[in-house]
């Protein structure tokens, strides 16, 4: 089977839909899919449902199909540093949910995992916890948060394979491997596609089982806070 | 009276050697700055990294290496990198033996608040509610008043609750106080602040 696709637009070709729900890999502006964000603004799909840990910037990131109103829902821990995110969320143009990082994360794993629910002491006595099942182990108070599992997962990593193992790069790998796990179909764009055989084994950070579908491209890779020491 | 700087080193004599610790934004960030002679502690950035080194001199920026707060930074020796499910998986196991976190407003029974004021823009919990549940030890450190003049050690908090009952320790401008039963316990008062100023200071029960 064949993964590698020309572009973006190729690799997206046939799975997208209206009302779709998208999990995509990134944290703030590090380690996001952006040219297959790009390729979403370009097909124009609608009401889509993100789960992913914040929501970019006004023009870069999901921050871009904000621009355009395609996204109706999104899943995030943070989302502070993208004004037309607040303009839109805060005239009920935007659904927020907003989840605890670790349990975003343990929820995108364990879907990705088989695992339907799990209970966390996190949120425990908070808002979070409304409405959501108490149980008690070892007597101590845990919540029980369900599992995610998207319609697709978008994912950028640094170096794949024509069999679809991935390597990462730095803190930029973050949210990409929970990501990809809990897409029914998962779209990787990476910086470099490499010689199968040519990676250690041993070093592959996401097997290729997770993988369906890969584009190699340039990446702008934005700096949200350059932030240096004197020398 | 503390300033940031001194809060930040006061927070560092909370370390101890051999310690995996998760570092706040703001003041604690400073913390990192004062770790006393002798002591080695490993810094953990949830955004997936153990081992935080400083920040990078200008030119070595990596849009690929950033702290939590979304600032460049760089590596150590000792550095490793890891996904986000694994590196809240080795805060809420217990593995991180202390956060030092900032704060809007703290409780006498060791409830924190510093997520979410009702009515003005809510960005987002981020890891916060993850971390205090899940690591062994909670500091918090942050001015004992608000720009107003009123105390943030409460009876019990008025915003919404990053945690209940998570926090150990609060390091302020004025000094350091205990989560214990029945109230806090005052550990020691700030340079030129006296025990009555810190009392006055401070809306929670002191014990």
């Amino acid at each position: 089977m064949k993964k590698i696709y020309p572009n973006a637009a190729a690799a997206l070709d046939g799975l997208m839909h209206d009302g779709m729900f998208i999990a995509s890999g990134g944290f703030g502006l590090c380690g996001i899919p952006e040219l297959l964000l790009d390729a979403i603004k370009t097909a124009g799909t609608k009401d889509l449902t993100f789960a992913s840990n914040n929501a970019g910037v006004d023009d870069f990131g999901i921050g871009i199909l904000l621009q355009t109103k395609q996204v109706k829902k999104m899943i995030s821990s943070y989302v502070g540093e993208n004004a037309e995110f607040m303009r839109q969320y805060l005239s009920g143009e935007l659904e927020l949910e907003f989840n605890p990082q670790g349990t975003l994360a343990e929820r995108m794993r364990a879907g990705g995992c088989g695992i339907p629910g799990f209970y966390t002491k996190t949120g425990v006595g908070t808002v979070i916890a409304d409405g959501k099942e108490h149980k008690d182990f070892n007597g101590q108070t845990y919540i029980l948060e369900e599992g995610i599992v998207a319609d697709l997962a978008i994912v950028k990593a640094w170096k794949a394979d024509a069999t679809g193992n991935l390597m990462f790069r730095k803190t930029a790998r973050n949210f990409n491997p929970p990501a990809a796990m809990c897409g029914k179909i998962c779209v990787v764009e990476v910086e470099e596609i490499v010689e199968t055989g040519s990676m250690d084994p041993d070093h592959i950070h996401l097997p290729g089982i997770y993988v369906h579908r890969i584009i190699q491209g340039d990446h702008e890779k934005r700096i949200e806070q350059r932030t240096v020491r004197s020398a | 009276m503390w300033d940031r700087n001194q809060m930040a080193a006061r927070a560092a004599q909370e370390l101890q050697d051999g310690w995996y610790v998760n570092l706040g934004i703001g003041i604690p960030t400073l913390v990192s700055n004062y770790i006393p002679e002798g002591i080695e502690v490993t810094l953990q950035s949830e955004n997936g990294m153990l081992g935080m080194g400083p920040f990078p001199i200008a030119g070595d920026e990596d849009a690929d290496l950033i702290n939590a707060g979304k600032q460049t930074i760089t590596e150590l020796p000792q550095t490793s990198y890891f996904d986000s499910a694994q590196s809240f998986g080795m805060i809420r196991g217990g593995k991180i033996a202390m956060a030092i976190l900032g704060a809007m407003e703290v409780a006498e029974n060791g409830d924190l608040a510093n997520w979410m004021i009702p009515g003005k823009l809510v960005k987002g919990m981020g890891g916060a509610m993850d971390l205090v549940a899940g690591v062994g030890r909670v500091v918090v450190v942050m001015d004992h008043t608000n720009k107003h003049g009123d105390s943030k050690v409460l009876k019990s908090c008025t915003l919404p609750l990053t945690g209940q009952s998570v926090v150990h320790r609060i390091i302020t401008n004025l000094g350091v106080l205990d989560v214990v039963e029945g109230g806090l316990r005052i550990v020691e008062t700030a340079e030129g602040v006296s025990e009555q100023q810190l009392r006055d200071a401070t809306e929670a029960t002191i014990v």
